[in-house]
């Protein structure tokens, strides 16, 4: 049984017009036992850039509060804020820092840059990222959130449509996947601000 | 293996821990204290080897004193506690992990009761009730059922006797010793147990 799916997670990360969106799961598990239906996967990291960690429940704190830190000594230091492409490649080295003792976590991160375009990538627990322009996802059943995915994106949508899509794409894919669910979150990132959603699903 | 219930009331938490320190095929103590005294308003009940057990709890409950000494008797709270408690196993984690699953529970005036689930591996969450060990498979369910928000301190207590009961009936290991201790605004308490810890 892998590390990484000792506690379980699933989240994904989709663009639309102008705005892009992270949901995430809340369950917190040891193996096959639910240990808390509110955990949190998904942090703000400035106004416009949230990071979804899947993995390693403890590893997911400690990278949270790491990265948190060198993000703010990055802003006392540089003066400016951290666009998300920077903020990326940050996770990345950090990742590949502890390339023969790794965190076990296999972040996205989702933002608007400057010009309010969509920025998402995603990486594994050694740092290789992936850009794309159209959705990320990360977790226990990467099979399930890809072919929802796949199947429910189309380009362009406006933050309501983009709310639905990652709403009905998440919960469908958590409901097969015995390590994940138990409830939901989505942020939808627009140029005007953060719209915060709960879901709630199959509490099973 | 050790059996740890924990159980949030209006105004404390209600912390249990079984009393026996065996291995293999042998009990070779049945009255020991599992559930540290930290500061003034707080407790962890731990589960686990008995070695890490006495080594981690001590060295908080020193940090934690010496907190106290260097900021002019300012407590850290219930919340602070549990996330020092979770950054020293996070870092021990990679270098020489201490194996104790903890539930820190605590009394704070602004904040009233609150509890904290911590595994060994050091993944820190917020909870109203939990229980580790393999009684949790068995009390975790009672506690879903029984749990309410505005629970008092004897509806509390007697959600702890049911699981004690559930494990004294159906769990395979004996575990016939519990130590009770209640948190609350008056500080720290032994409500029972099987075992007087004292009698050695």
């Amino acid at each position: 049984m892998s590390i990484l799916e000792y506690n379980g997670a699933a989240m994904i990360a989709m663009a639309g017009k102008n705005c892009v969106g992270i949901a995430a799961d809340r369950r917190l598990g040891m193996q096959a036992q639910t240990v808390s239906t509110n955990f949190q996967k998904v942090f703000p990291m400035g106004d416009k850039l949230y990071v979804g960690l899947a993995g390693l429940a403890s590893d997911v704190q400690t990278l949270h509060q790491l990265l948190e830190y060198r993000l703010s000594l990055y802003e006392l230091n540089e003066e400016r804020k951290m666009s998300p492409q920077v903020f990326s490649t940050l996770l990345s080295n950090v990742l590949y820092s502890k390339r023969f003792g790794p965190y076990f976590i296999e972040p996205i991160v989702a933002g608007l840059d400057k010009d309010n375009k969509p920025v998402l990538s995603g990486s594994d627990l050694i740092g290789a990222s992936v850009s794309t322009d159209d959705f990320v996802v990360s977790g226990t059943c990467t099979g399930n959130l890809f072919g929802m995915c796949e199947t429910l994106y189309k380009p362009d949508m406006d933050p309501d449509q983009l709310f639905e899509t990652l709403a009905q794409a998440l919960l469908a894919s958590v409901d097969r996947d015995a390590l994940s669910g138990w409830g939901g979150v989505v942020h939808i990132i627009t140029p005007t601000g953060v719209m915060t959603k709960e879901l709630k699903g199959r509490q099973d | 293996m050790d059996t740890v219930l924990a159980i949030t009331f209006k105004g404390g938490v209600v912390l249990a821990a079984d009393q026996s320190n065996a291995r293999s095929i042998i009990s070779y103590q049945s009255n020991i204290d599992k559930i540290k005294e930290l500061t003034s308003h707080s407790a962890m009940g731990v589960a686990g080897p008995n070695c890490d057990l006495v080594r981690f709890t001590e060295y908080i409950a020193k940090n934690l004193a010496l907190y106290k000494l260097n900021h002019d008797g300012t407590q850290l709270s219930t919340k602070a506690q549990a996330n020092f408690c979770r950054s020293e196993l996070a870092e021990a984690l990679r270098k020489g992990p201490y194996q104790v699953n903890l539930l820190l529970g605590g009394f704070d005036k602004d904040v009233g009761q609150s509890l904290y689930y911590m595994d060994y591996l050091a993944a820190l969450e917020k909870v109203n009730y939990g229980a580790h060990g393999h009684a949790s498979n068995f009390c975790l369910s009672i506690m879903d059922k029984e749990y309410r928000d505005d629970l008092s301190e004897d509806a509390a207590l007697k959600v702890i006797d049911h699981c004690i009961h559930e494990i004294h009936t159906r769990f395979l290991i004996s575990q016939p010793n519990f130590m009770v201790k209640v948190i609350d605004k008056d500080g720290v308490r032994v409500v029972k147990f099987g075992g007087d810890p004292a009698d050695t």
